[in-house]
């Protein structure tokens, strides 16, 4: 690590070494080490499991490291009971909020440490207290908002200046595009250049690698618990990079639509949209024949994931209708939808995917609990059987059928999953963001699931914001404010796609 | 990464297990203390005579868990129980005994008890599910109101000449055990089953856990969330019947105050309050704990002034107890 540090200058703004830790008998983290010079954009990537979530939590001071040292500008880091000190020194945003959603921007910003006399709190100063810190690193957000109603963008914004705020200069932000579309992640990138134009470092964490050479300038990888590899991101290609965290050659491989034959002209129509109107999206009508996986692609406002919603029936259509093999659908019932032959993942896998303190046997019957047996008996053994071979099939990594799904990694939960879409065994999968935080690996087990079920001709449905998922398609309908815009057929170039989606001109 | 994810759920599992039967031994315990401080604890008689105390509290437990899975809760349960079987008896009985002087037959009645459950059950569950409103406020008023209407109805008299059949339940034995015994071991048995083996009972744990995915799952969410409201009605009226029997009259005040121990008893067996967890098994086991507390503090002839308090902190301390033999918060 050390050889990164040029020799006399400025001490790391942290630094780990050799660190490790244990949780009874899993090895979190072993003897990793991390350097973070001023000024820069750290990026710290590897698969879901490798460990970056336990080093941010010892960096910081979440926990202690039971072996190796942490240090911050060259001092040890203070004991884990002093908080203060800890907040002065880094901060992190995490994907999930730490507002209080009740509160205002202005009280979030300053909890249990509001201004005021010593027994009553100052509203007046509060805010302007507020205002003064957003303006100062350009946050435009109204401080009287409760920040429960701010968008994800604006809220990872409201926190990075909180962590301003205690003083600390280092920020850790965990997966912060996760959840955000393209334009903000955009945003969020010219406000971290600006903030580290400011002096203001970065620890940043992605599973998306493009963003890795958008806006870090070095590059840790981890893998297994271990360090494999710190490089300036120029002198490591994306396929190496790809290479050290799979610890196996060769990037990521999705089978290209365009690469396989036609779809024959005369296959069946398998769901028939029928100028749908929904909630934001209007007038949509397409087809989706059997063997065929229809993309669809845009920005989070384009109404694309409200339009898969209303397919499989979560969500009621103001207008219009679905059909599947020219039987209209009951709108608005997700059970009519299945007894039709429709399987789905849903958008958020912690939200609608799954019930996290079931058992992955339990989750991956939710949608077949009625024919497991006559009368509705859905004995565990049943239970165990479907998920015995779904483990198997889908090659989820688990102790057993009867783990509970929210002890395995994104990865794995994705696929419990889509084990229980396809348990139905479905003729139409509707798939919302189906690779949305997992690894490089196990995005590529799930959509080679996906391929192997339109070769057995069934319909797929993907929508989604990454392009390795949209590669499937045959073709790729664009959206915007809740129309369909463009369709793109397989083998569109990146640059099209994406100029369609942010509704560009790339050629004029 | 694989070797060392699958190390820790095994031995989640494992104490899965024994957190199932974590009750156990507190119960044991209890049972061979009973047994040290009063000699006749230990007896046949008195041993049944705790099942036979516990019966109706178990029929009204079994309901609220299964609100309780669900992740709603039901504070009217307690109402139920003395309406349902005041508005039935009342049915039957004539005008001279304070009852409605129609006089009908008797089994009308006892339908009639369950149907004023399930109305109870229906209205509930149109307020919370259908409407959206708050199962806190919502269920309380509904117990004050059922409360209000039976005090009224009644004029705060106690209600005697019950039928028989009114009160077999409690007083009839099979195998020297009281058919309400019976009736609440089945009655768990058959929940237990259900949650168990049945795509229903399944489909509870799901709603209660995450009702989004539920309803994404293709889960009736709403439909299975109303039922259950229905379910915990009829199951607190034949409570409120079985109890009805042990007492032997109905006084106005029936039930009154029987959530705290409903409760009580949930949490103690496991039951989250936020729901999506919990077992049967260990519902009854809250119930059991529960009945041999009462018991002991009834043969230990506590001045009766000083009972609530006594019974109130020893149920804090079932509580604290059971939260350090399960591990598991209790939230």
């Amino acid at each position: 690590m050390s050889e990164l540090l040029p020799t006399g200058a400025t001490a790391s703004v942290v630094s780990a070494h050799g660190v490790g830790r244990r949780y009874g008998p899993t090895v979190a983290l072993d003897d990793v080490s991390l350097t973070v010079r001023p000024g820069e954009s750290h990026a710290l990537v590897g698969r879901n499991g490798a460990g970056k979530s336990t080093l941010v939590s010892l960096i910081t001071g979440l926990s202690k490291p039971d072996t190796g040292t942490i240090e911050f500008g060259g001092e040890p880091a203070p004991p884990i009971s002093q908080r203060e000190a800890w907040r002065s020194r880094v901060a992190c945003v995490y994907q999930y909020s730490t507002v209080i959603p009740h509160l205002t921007v202005a009280e979030n910003l300053f909890l249990n440490r509001q201004s005021g006399g010593k027994f009553a709190i100052s509203w007046k100063k509060l805010r302007t207290q507020s205002r003064e810190l957003l303006d100062s690193w350009g946050v435009e957000v109204d401080v009287d908002t409760p920040a429960g109603e701010l968008s994800v963008e604006d809220r990872q914004f409201v926190e990075i200046a909180r962590a301003l705020s205690y003083g600390a200069r280092f920020i850790v932000l965990d997966e912060p595009t996760a959840q955000l579309d393209r334009q903000a992640i955009e945003r969020l990138f010219v406000r971290m250049r600006d903030l580290q134009a400011a002096g203001v470092t970065f620890l940043f964490i992605s599973h998306h690698l493009h963003e890795v050479y958008d806006v870090c300038q070095a590059v840790t990888v981890l893998r297994d618990a271990r360090h494999v590899l710190t490089a300036p991101v120029t002198e490591l290609s994306r396929a190496e990079l790809v290479d050290a965290m799979t610890g196996e050659q060769g990037g990521l491989i999705v089978a290209d639509a365009a690469s396989r034959e036609k779809l024959a002209e005369d296959s069946v129509a398998s769901v028939t949209v029928d100028s749908l109107s929904g909630d934001s999206f209007e007038n949509v009508s397409f087809q989706l024949r059997r063997g065929e996986v229809l993309g669809f692609a845009g920005s989070n406002a384009s109404g694309k994931h409200q339009l898969a919603e209303t397919v499989y029936g979560l969500r009621k259509p103001s207008a219009g209708r679905v059909s599947v093999a020219g039987k209209a659908l009951e709108p608005g019932d997700v059970l009519a939808a299945m007894r039709a032959g429709i399987g789905c993942v849903p958008r958020d896998r912690h939200h609608q995917g799954l019930v996290l303190g079931l058992s992955i046997a339990d989750n991956a019957t939710m949608s077949i609990l009625d024919r497991l047996g006559p009368g509705g008996i859905a004995s565990p053994a049943a239970r165990t059987k479907v998920a015995t071979k779904a483990v198997a099939d889908y090659d989820i990594v688990a102790a057993g059928p009867d783990e509970p799904v929210s002890s395995l990694s994104g990865g794995n939960q994705q696929k419990v999953v889509l084990a229980r879409s396809l348990a139905s065994d479905p003729n139409v999968l509707v798939l919302i963001n189906p690779t949305a935080g997992v690894d490089v690996k196990s995005k590529q087990a799930l959509l080679a699931v996906v391929d192997r079920v339109r070769a057995e001709g069934k319909a797929v449905l993907i929508v989604s914001d990454e392009l390795d998922d949209l590669r499937l398609s045959d073709r790729v309908l664009v959206m915007r404010a809740g129309e369909v815009v463009a369709e793109h057929q397989a083998g569109w170039s990146d640059g099209d796609l994406v100029a369609d989606i942010e509704g560009v001109e790339l050629h004029d | 990464m694989t070797d060392v994810l699958v190390a820790s759920p095994i031995r989640a599992k494992r104490t899965g297990w024994l957190r199932e039967l974590a009750l156990l031994p507190a119960l044991v315990v209890l049972i061979l203390i009973g047994g040290l401080v009063n000699d006749s604890f230990l007896s046949f008689d008195n041993l049944i005579s705790v099942l036979g105390a516990s019966a109706a509290l178990a029929l009204v437990v079994l309901g609220e868990s299964l609100v309780l899975i669900t992740g709603k809760f039901d504070l009217s349960l307690e109402s139920t129980v003395g309406i349902a079987p005041a508005l039935g008896a009342m049915l039957v009985i004539p005008a001279l005994s304070a009852g409605f002087g129609t006089e009908l037959p008797t089994f009308v009645g006892l339908v009639a008890i369950l149907v004023v459950g399930a109305v109870v059950g229906v209205v509930n569950a149109f307020l919370i599910i259908k409407l959206q409103l708050n199962a806190f406020i919502v269920t309380l008023a509904m117990q004050i109101v059922l409360r209000g209407l039976l005090v009224g109805a009644t004029n705060g008299k106690t209600l005697f000449d019950l039928p028989e059949s009114f009160t077999n339940l409690s007083t009839a034995t099979f195998l020297s055990l009281p058919m309400s015994v019976w009736l609440a071991g089945i009655a768990f048995a058959i929940a237990g089953w259900v949650l168990r083996y049945h795509r229903v009972g399944r489909a509870l744990y799901a709603i209660g856990g995450n009702r989004e995915a539920a309803r994404a799952a293709g889960i009736r969410v709403d439909r299975i969330s109303m039922m259950v409201f229905v379910v915990a009605g009829v199951l607190a009226a034949l409570g409120g019947l079985v109890l009805t029997g042990y007492v032997g009259a109905l006084n106005a005040g029936q039930g009154s105050g029987m959530v705290f121990t409903v409760f009580a008893a949930a949490v103690i067996g496991g039951i989250s309050l936020d729901g999506g967890r919990g077992t049967m098994f260990g519902a009854l086991t809250g119930v059991l704990l529960i009945g041999v507390v009462q018991n002991l503090l009834t043969l230990s002839q506590v001045p009766a002034f000083w009972i609530q308090s006594v019974y109130g902190g020893i149920i804090l301390v079932a509580l604290i107890i059971s939260r350090f033999a399960s591990g598991k918060s209790q939230l």
